[in-house]
């Protein structure tokens, strides 16, 4: 039991990151990025580009590059649509999806590639009642370490006090002497590197290949509903609770389908019971 | 101080603001009055830059137009609006710290104007009651050093001690050299506290007063 809830904090934790990332994004541009899932996948081959003794390099050169391409993207192409119907923001991420997969697919094929685990993180971890694999125990402190970051940083300092203010009510802040513009495409940039940092993790325990972030961005955008959109917190919670049902019902089920559905079961009910998410709130006027 | 000239504004087709204009010098309080709908509220977003408009407003004979909300902020525009500004996530004293401009009252100032808001400084502005909500948006605005408020019916819905209250601080503002640009369909309030009064009808502004027969007449008063 205590393994299955381990291994379901580890699965959540990709989910955590990527959903943050995503988060963080509609709160303050209110644009659901359907490309969040191909940046993840960006990640995993941009580990696998580095291969090697070069993961820790790639832990930190991939999602700053990552961010950095969410930065043009952002500057280029999403900011031209922010004052249309959000629709037209969901079908430009959706055909950036497309083509981020499609050029990989391109130069690496539809195949899964193998990715060796990360030199000094091959053996497990004794806790007593259970080992744990060393590198699962990594993932989950990385990706702890970087939920409590983000909550610090949103909760705790004067940038995030503006990112909350932004996020919450743009126009009121405009009026208050933020300038918001300003800070819109740091905050996409910073969404779009949480994926990538959860594709890098991903790559040595996921199978890499052009269309694995298409099949996690679903039960992200499940997971977000959840936890209420543009909840930060929610999402977080959401993610990990998520993680550790999917991983508790394939063990006890025996069927990955069923785990699979039962979180949009858990999606339905959500919405149902509170249509704003588990932690989100009614859409304050603008 | 607030200058404006020749303001129309539209919502899509429909024709809201037709050559407005008005001004209102430091330390004054003009009152600007019309029926629901009139484009009282329009008018304020135009100045403050939320609505697109064409004619000109300026401030101490700083043209404003093509700036941006923010710019007009921290030129020196207060935004007091009539849903009261509150936010969910930051709380009474993250909502004083949010402008980027604090160079009007101190907080020692503020909260000893208004100890409510002192003893719910940790609460969510969302949380606080109506009254507290509004005195918090004057408070903000004060506190930003701003020299001309933008007020946009600052008594609705409060109880008739809190209006007093709100009279209390424009009055305490208007003698610190604060110029006011009031919207306000209480006019017993607007009488106790404008130096002018202004009339929309039909997309224009014309000048009266609380003695104007018409004017009574056309709110209803």
């Amino acid at each position: 039991m205590l393994q299955h809830v381990f291994n379901g904090l580890v699965g959540g934790s990709f989910l955590a990151l990527v959903a943050l990332g995503l988060a963080v994004i509609f709160g303050m541009l209110r644009v659901v990025n359907f490309a969040h899932g191909a940046i993840y996948m960006l990640g995993a081959f941009g580990a696998l580009a580095l291969t090697g003794e070069a993961f820790w390099a790639a832990l930190v050169v991939v999602p700053v590059g990552l961010g950095l391409l969410g930065m043009v993207l952002e500057r280029t192409v999403v900011n031209r649509l922010a004052r249309l119907d959000p629709l037209y923001n969901f079908l430009l991420t959706f055909g950036l999806t497309l083509v981020l997969q499609d050029l990989v697919k391109w130069r690496y094929g539809v195949q899964s590639s193998p990715y060796p685990t990360p030199a000094g993180l091959g053996g497990s971890v004794d806790f007593g009642l259970f080992d744990f694999p060393a590198y699962r125990v990594f993932v989950l402190v990385v990706a702890a370490i970087v939920c409590f970051g983000v909550w610090f940083l949103l909760s705790r300092t004067r940038l995030g006090l503006i990112v909350r203010a932004c996020t919450e009510r743009p126009e009121l802040s405009a009026a208050l002497g933020v300038n918001v513009g300003r800070w819109v495409t740091p905050v996409f940039g910073f969404g779009v590197a949480l994926a990538g940092l959860a594709g890098v993790l991903a790559a040595p325990m996921r199978a890499v290949h052009p269309l694995m972030g298409a099949d996690l961005i679903i039960v992200v955008f499940a997971v977000v509903v959840i936890g209420g959109l543009g909840s930060i917190f929610g999402s977080v919670a959401a993610a990990f609770a998520i993680g550790v049902l999917q991983a508790l019902s394939e063990a006890y089920l025996d069927s990955a389908l069923v785990s699979q559905i039962l979180v949009y079961v858990v999606m339905a009910a959500v919405l149902l019971w509170r249509p704003s998410g588990l932690f989100g709130r009614e859409e304050s006027p603008a | 101080m607030l200058h404006i000239e020749e303001l129309s504004a539209s919502y899509g087709e429909a024709k809201v603001l037709t050559s407005a204009g008005l001004s209102v010098a430091q330390g004054e309080v003009a009152t600007l009055c019309g029926r629901n709908g009139a484009g009282k509220t329009t008018l304020l977003r135009c100045v403050m830059g939320l609505h697109p408009g064409s004619g000109k407003v300026s401030l101490n004979g700083t043209d404003l137009r093509g700036r941006k909300p923010f710019e007009r902020a921290r030129l020196g525009l207060g935004w007091v609006p009539d849903d009261r500004g509150a936010y969910a996530t930051l709380t009474v004293a993250e909502s004083l710290a949010l402008p980027p401009m604090r160079s009007g009252w101190s907080l020692e100032q503020i909260y000893e104007a208004f100890p409510n808001l002192y003893a719910r400084r940790g609460s969510m502005s969302t949380k606080l009651s109506g009254g507290e909500q509004q005195m918090l948006a004057l408070a903000r605005a004060l506190r930003m050093g701003s020299r001309v408020l933008l007020c946009d019916e600052p008594t609705e819905g409060l109880s008739p001690l809190l209006v007093q209250r709100v009279g209390e601080i424009l009055r305490q503002a208007k003698q610190q050299g604060i110029a006011v640009l009031l919207v306000e369909q209480n006019l017993h309030f607007a009488a106790e506290v404008a130096d002018s009064y202004y009339l929309l009808a039909s997309g224009r502004v014309q000048q009266t007063s609380p003695a104007d027969k018409d004017l009574l007449t056309y709110l209803g008063v």
